[in-house]
């Protein structure tokens, strides 16, 4: 038995192949050292996300969510639902809270499950992969298999929105979340200061309003370089594309020359616990982390 | 004093033994000190060391006694000897905690010590034991003027206490502004409705009171007397005159409403659909009273639609109307706006303002009132029309930026407090004074402010309470909201600044609990706040005085008036001992058996000045006891060092410093004068309030003086602390000592 | 569709606020803004061009009863969902909420700016999600391009070619996907109906009210 056993929830961007398949690959692997047992859960549902807000209503959304909490609860009993995702996570979280809260809203929603051979019993706890982490395991116990921590590197962690806010990381500020940076630590890297850690990547806006978007991304990697990172971290599959994959065009917008790695928590962690460039998945970051593909070749 | 019998008591404790050399702080003591008994002791606080005291004064007829430990303000429950004088030399604040502990130091650090050793010998020996103010009245009688929610509670409180109430209201009735509300501002959890405006029980509960003698359309027409004994006539309502012995006031004549007339460009008066927050309560009365919906005045229909304007008249910068928020306005409307909305969900409810301002647990109240549909917008009302049956409100909305309109059956304007607290008495002297000169105009002008005297004080200083700002009776606001200028006379509730009934109830029992300790203090001969407790009294040596008024005119509290032959007369109940008199008399006759012109005296002269070769200049500093003094005491305490070269007296006040004492300091050698008080002004924060303006104003003439000495004018300097100012005060006083340090030595040295 | 706006604008008569309290998800909160603007100054879309108002003057204008402003308005699809107003308002009014819901009851009833760029994203993630259950990435992009028909298309893939050849590259996009080959769920059929359900049951619900 695995020290430690969840009812993971993916989610739409974190498949294979899809735009956060590294981040999969690389939690796989950072999950496999700390001997956390992450099972999917059987035929599990897009989680509606934030920007569905305007064509799909209340009652559809959350009962989106409630049939990933029925399967979850009837094929995985007793296990904490995590995902990996933080908009994943945000949406079902509030789901769950307005369900809990809401005796009509959850009765409505039971009946719609029924139309799909389901009922919700009691909703098992969503959690962000990073409260797992933190909570579950702690830094101490993410430190002790670090086997060629990250010295001298330079990281800003990216925090963003969405793990951060409405919900959070207990324990942390939404104006100054300490989580990522401790993390960076834990794994032998140096978290530098800068004054964009909570700033909006644009979320779904980047698709829609390039323009209005890619400003904002502008701020965040201007701040981080002044901030003397060489890299950018983030715990956020959409803050890690849209930092990431918007670099050309607003180099070309802005006349800016950004070429900066933007990798996930889990990529680094992998990498400190001795994993490869493959096991890292840092064959999917579209800006080569050619620092770090070096580290791992050592 | 017959047989005067001097002694010094020298701790060695708390390491001031490792720090001095103590023997030598003997024979100082004995030698220069001229102590008639010195004793040294490892632990004078301790039991055994108190003891020792006790015994010299009991067995060996000790009746002055210079205690060498710690600061005065340390250990005073220990060494409380009220049958003997007693100075202290503060050793350890003073000198072993602010020098460093090194070789260095170690001789500045003794000379420093055996200075304050000589200081504390000769302050007692020019000090006198207070025999305590013979002239007490002992009347525990409470008068509390104004019977609305402040002054009931007041009387209540009091009369809880054990205390006999008299309680005078202008009106036919109790309840003041409170009795004229349909209901009230919650006071209870869940502050989320009006509630009973609880006149009706206080009344009742006055009324059932045996304590509590109340006069109902009855005024006070005069105030005679002192704490303890005020002769009080009131004029009652059958127009004659009743007599009552008080010991203390409790002055809660509430406030009216700003006149709505002053805001014409809001339709008051021009559409009786405009009205007041006292008319929207009286419209609400009648309808709870006719069981109907509230109406329109104008033509009696029920009120659909009713728009708030907030702050109408006040925060008003433009000097025109009142300039200052009344702080329970906002949460009247809302709960004005609640009248409507409670009884039919459907009235159009709308508050414009600028800032809401609700206090106390006014914010959850005004959530309340937004759960029920009340309309909160944030605009500036330009003007109110009449417009129909109803009224056109025209306002800029401030989230929107537009200019728009909206139309209301009833507009409600917020407007203010205006205290009812009497004459302002400058005005009044002014025109006192060109009445005496013979001008109509200003006679006149006399009469009509007399007439709005409440207390009808027969002080020199006028017949009410002094006002501070925007006319409220004053307060010392910052440290001691319910202190005034005028002793064993209190002010609450919104005569003093503004406030709601809650607020203002609060008041009423705490200025009936310092009105209560102010009339037990009196009865016992002793001063009130800041130096409760002291027994000591300003005396006059009248064949010295030469009638220059200086005293009567400056003493903050007006407790001097003048004698038929036009002496001074001082009420010793009314002195608060601030020593302002004595620092202000130039002929210096004034004094108090433990606080004179000498004691500080005798210690400037008792310092050892080296001679000019010598390198070490002398710096006095003369520190308020109030402020200045406990920041040196804690900068100690903290260990923030200073200069070696400084000598520190306390002073009750920079009002109570004589000039005199700056001139011998530095005739007797001293190379600069330090000066430490309280801010003063608008913001004061000086205990005797006035104090220390009036000490600096006489300050400002020293530098004549400096200039006929041939000295620089900056060998006087006047600095501003406050208690707060722990570890900056060290700074400044290193600072100015650099300062002194880059002139020549005093030329006066050794003269 | 128009009809639906006309209906709603006649049962609540003048009173928006009222009709936004009860058709808009989490409505009932417009009344609680204390008019202090801390979320516009927290907004990060706040300082880009195209943003006719901010949370705070949303809430004003339904106060002021402007209706047609706040249903014309292009503030709400200008959210990013940060959430960054919802945990600063001191209030508690969760600010995000309320702009998703009010957006959603302006398209509900017709009302909503024609070709959104945003609310056409909502669009058609919420029908690409529902169709398989799972998002697929690559038609969605598809679909979002072409909003503006076929040439616009063309140019805004062109545009977008080298994100999205980077992205193929590194195995984070599968081009298979325009071929409805890519991700789905297996019980299809029983999430249509549940959907199917939840939208009747959420229609009922929304008739109900205001009509007493
Ligand atoms: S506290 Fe004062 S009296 Fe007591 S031992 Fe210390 S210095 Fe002496
Ligand atoms: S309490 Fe409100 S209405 Fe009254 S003055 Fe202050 S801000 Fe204006
Ligand atoms: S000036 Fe001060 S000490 Fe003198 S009589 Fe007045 S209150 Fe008393
Ligand atoms: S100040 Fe001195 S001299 Fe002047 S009136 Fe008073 S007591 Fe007399
Ligand atoms: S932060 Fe909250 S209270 Fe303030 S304006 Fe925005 S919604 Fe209103
Ligand atoms: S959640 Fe939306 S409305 Fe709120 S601050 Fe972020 S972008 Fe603005």
């Amino acid at each position: 038995m695995a020290r430690k056993e969840y009812a993971f929830y993916p989610g739409c961007s974190s498949q294979k192949g899809a735009s956060a398949s590294n981040y999969l690959v690389s939690v796989e692997s950072m999950c496999k050292t700390l001997d956390i047992k992450m099972t999917e859960i059987p035929d599990w549902n897009c989680c509606g996300a934030s920007i569905s807000y305007a064509e799909a209503g209340e009652l559809p959304r959350h009962v989106m969510n409630a049939r990933n909490f029925a399967l979850a609860e009837t094929n995985l009993p007793g296990q904490d639902i995590v995902a990996t995702c933080a908009a994943c996570w945000l949406g079902a979280r509030e789901s769950k809270e307005r369900l809990e809260h809401s005796s009509g809203l959850m009765a409505d929603t039971q009946t719609a499950l029924k139309e799909a051979g389901l009922a919700i019993k009691v909703i098992p706890e969503v959690r962000h992969m990073v409260e797992v982490l933190i909570e579950d395991l702690g830094y101490d116990e993410l430190k002790k298999p670090v086997k060629k921590p990250l010295q001298g590197m330079k990281f800003a962690g990216y925090v963003g929105c969405q793990t951060n806010r409405p919900f959070g990381i207990a324990g942390e500020s939404f104006e100054n979340p300490m989580y990522l940076d401790k993390l960076i630590e834990t794994v032998g890297g140096e978290a530098v200061k800068y004054d964009q850690k909570v700033t909006c990547c644009g979320g779904a806006l980047a698709f829609s309003e390039p323009e209005k978007a890619q400003g904002q991304i502008k701020d965040i990697i201007e701040a981080a370089y002044d901030g003397g990172a060489e890299m950018i971290v983030t715990p956020c599959p959409l803050c890690q594309a849209n930092v990431e994959v918007y670099q050309g065009q607003i180099n070309k917008r802005y006349g800016t020359k950004f070429d900066i790695p933007v990798l996930y928590y889990s990529q680094l962690m992998t990498l400190a616990y001795g994993g490869s460039a493959k096991d890292a998945g840092l064959n999917g970051n579209v800006v080569r982390a050619r620092k770090l593909e070096e580290f791992a070749g050592k | 004093m017959a047989d005067t019998k001097t002694a010094a008591y020298i701790c060695k404790g708390c390491e001031i033994d490792k720090r001095v050399d103590v023997s030598a702080l003997v024979k100082t003591a004995t030698k220069s000190g001229k102590m008639n008994l010195v004793r040294e002791h490892d632990f004078l606080c301790s039991a055994e060391g108190v003891a020792m005291i006790q015994n010299d004064i009991d067995n060996e007829g000790v009746t002055h006694a210079a205690i060498c430990a710690c600061s005065r303000r340390a250990k005073t429950e220990a060494f409380n000897f009220p049958t003997i004088a007693m100075s202290r030399g503060n050793l350890r604040e003073g000198v072993i905690w602010i020098r460093p502990d090194t070789e260095d130091a170690r001789e500045t650090t003794q000379e420093m010590a055996e200075d304050y050793v000589r200081m504390a010998c000769a302050e007692v020996k020019a000090m006198q034991v207070p025999p305590g103010n013979q002239k007490t009245g002992t009347v525990k009688t409470l008068l509390v003027v104004g019977g609305g929610m402040s002054g009931m509670t007041s009387a209540l409180e009091a009369s809880k206490a054990g205390y006999k109430v008299v309680l005078v209201e202008k009106t036919g009735a109790l309840g003041g502004w409170a009795g004229k509300l349909y209901r009230r501002v919650p006071t209870r959890e869940p502050f989320k409705a009006p509630e009973d405006n609880g006149v009706a029980d206080m009344v009742a509960r006055i009324e059932a009171d045996s304590n509590i003698k109340v006069y109902l359309n009855a005024t006070i027409a005069k105030t005679d007397g002192a704490p303890g004994r005020f002769k009080v006539e009131i004029a009652i309502e059958s127009g004659g005159i009743a007599q009552e012995d008080i010991g203390a006031i409790v002055q809660a004549t509430g406030f009216s409403l700003y006149d709505a007339n002053k805001l014409p460009e809001f339709g008051y008066g021009k559409t009786p659909n405009v009205v007041d927050q006292a008319g929207l309560e009286a419209l609400a009365r009648e309808a709870a009273a006719a069981g109907k919906p509230i109406c329109r005045p104008f033509d009696g229909q029920p009120v659909k639609s009713v728009v708030f304007v907030q702050c109408a008249g006040q925060r008003d910068a433009s000097g025109t109307h009142l300039q200052y928020c009344s702080g329970f306005c906002c949460n009247t409307s809302i709960k004005q706006a609640m009248y409507f909305k409670d009884a039919n969900p459907d009235i159009d409810t709308v508050v414009l303002f600028t800032d809401l301002r609700t206090p106390g647990n006014g914010e959850d109240f005004y959530r309340a009132a937004q759960n029920k549909g009340v309309i909160f917008s944030k605009g500036v009302v330009s003007s109110v029309t009449p417009s129909g049956n109803a009224c056109a409100v025209k306002f800029k909305d401030l989230i929107l930026n537009e200019d728009t309109e909206a139309q209301a059956d009833l507009v409600v304007l917020a407007t203010g407090m205006v205290p009812n607290s009497g004459p302002d008495l400058d005005q009044l002297s002014e025109a006192n004074r060109q009445a005496e000169g013979g001008d109509e105009a200003a006679k006149e002008q006399v009469v009509q402010l007399m007439s709005k005297s409440v207390l009808n004080l027969t002080y020199r200083q006028g017949p009410d309470m002094p006002q501070f700002k925007h006319g409220f009776n004053d307060s010392h606001f910052i440290c001691f909201p319910y202190e005034t200028r005028r002793t064993a006379i209190y002010t609450a509730g919104p005569v003093r600044r503004p406030m709601d009934i809650l607020q203002a109830q609060e008041d009423a029992t705490g200025a009936a609990m310092k009105a209560i300790q102010a009339l037990e203090n009196a009865g016992l001969g002793k001063a009130a706040h800041p130096r409760a407790g002291d027994l000591s009294f300003p005396t006059v040596r009248l064949e010295g005085c030469t009638q220059c008024k200086r005293c009567t005119v400056e003493c903050p509290f007006g407790a001097i008036d003048e004698d038929e032959k036009r002496f001074p007369l001082f009420n010793e109940s009314r002195c608060r001992r601030c020593g302002t008199c004595m620092g202000a008399c130039p002929v210096r006759v004034i004094s108090f058996e433990n606080y004179s012109v000498n004691t500080v005296g005798s210690q400037i002269k008792a310092v050892d000045v080296p001679d000019e070769f010598s390198e070490k200049p002398r710096i006095l500093i003369l520190a308020c006891e109030n402020d200045a003094y406990p920041a040196l005491d804690m900068a100690g305490m903290n260990r923030h060092e200073y200069d070696p070269y400084v000598r520190v007296i306390p002073i009750r006040c920079l009002g109570s410093v004589n000039t005199i004492w700056i001139t011998d300091a530095l005739n007797g050698g001293y190379d600069g004068v330090m000066l430490m008080g309280c801010k003063h002004g608008e913001e004061y924060q000086c205990h005797f309030v006035k104090g220390s303006e009036l000490g600096r104003y006489r300050l400002s003439k020293v530098g004549d003086t400096l200039k006929g000495m041939n000295l620089e004018t900056e060998r006087v300097m006047d600095l501003e602390v406050a208690i707060t100012d722990i570890a900056t005060l060290p700074q400044k006083i290193n600072d100015y000592a650099a300062l002194i340090k880059s002139f020549p030595p005093s030329p006066f040295k050794g003269f | 569709m128009s009809d639906l706006n006309q209906e709603m604008a006649e049962r609540y008569k003048n009173n928006f606020l009222k009709e936004i309290e009860e058709q808009a998800e989490m409505g009932e909160w417009v009344k609680m803004c204390m008019q202090c603007g801390l979320c516009s100054g927290s907004c990060p879309t706040n300082f880009h061009s195209g943003w006719d108002h901010p949370p705070q003057e949303i809430f004003m204008l339904i106060r002021a009863g402007k209706r047609e402003e706040v249903l014309n308005s292009e503030g709400m699809y200008m959210c990013t969902s940060c959430y960054n107003c919802y945990v600063r308002c001191p209030r508690k009014v969760p600010v995000t909420h309320v702009m998703h819901g009010i957006a959603e009851y302006a398209y509900r009833i017709g009302r909503a700016p024609k070709a959104q760029p945003t609310l056409h994203l909502s669009k058609t993630f919420w029908s690409n999600a529902t169709k398989y259950g799972r998002v697929n990435e690559v038609q969605l992009t598809q679909s979002l391009y072409f909003k503006d028909g076929v040439g616009a298309g063309i140019k805004k893939g062109l545009e977008m070619k080298d994100v999205a050849l980077g992205l193929v590259k590194a195995g984070r996009l599968n081009p298979l996907e325009a071929l409805g080959m890519g991700h789905k769920c297996k019980d299809i059929k029983g999430i249509h109906a549940m959907l199917a359900k939840a939208e009747e049951l959420e229609a009922r619900n929304k008739a109900a009210k205001g009509k007493e």
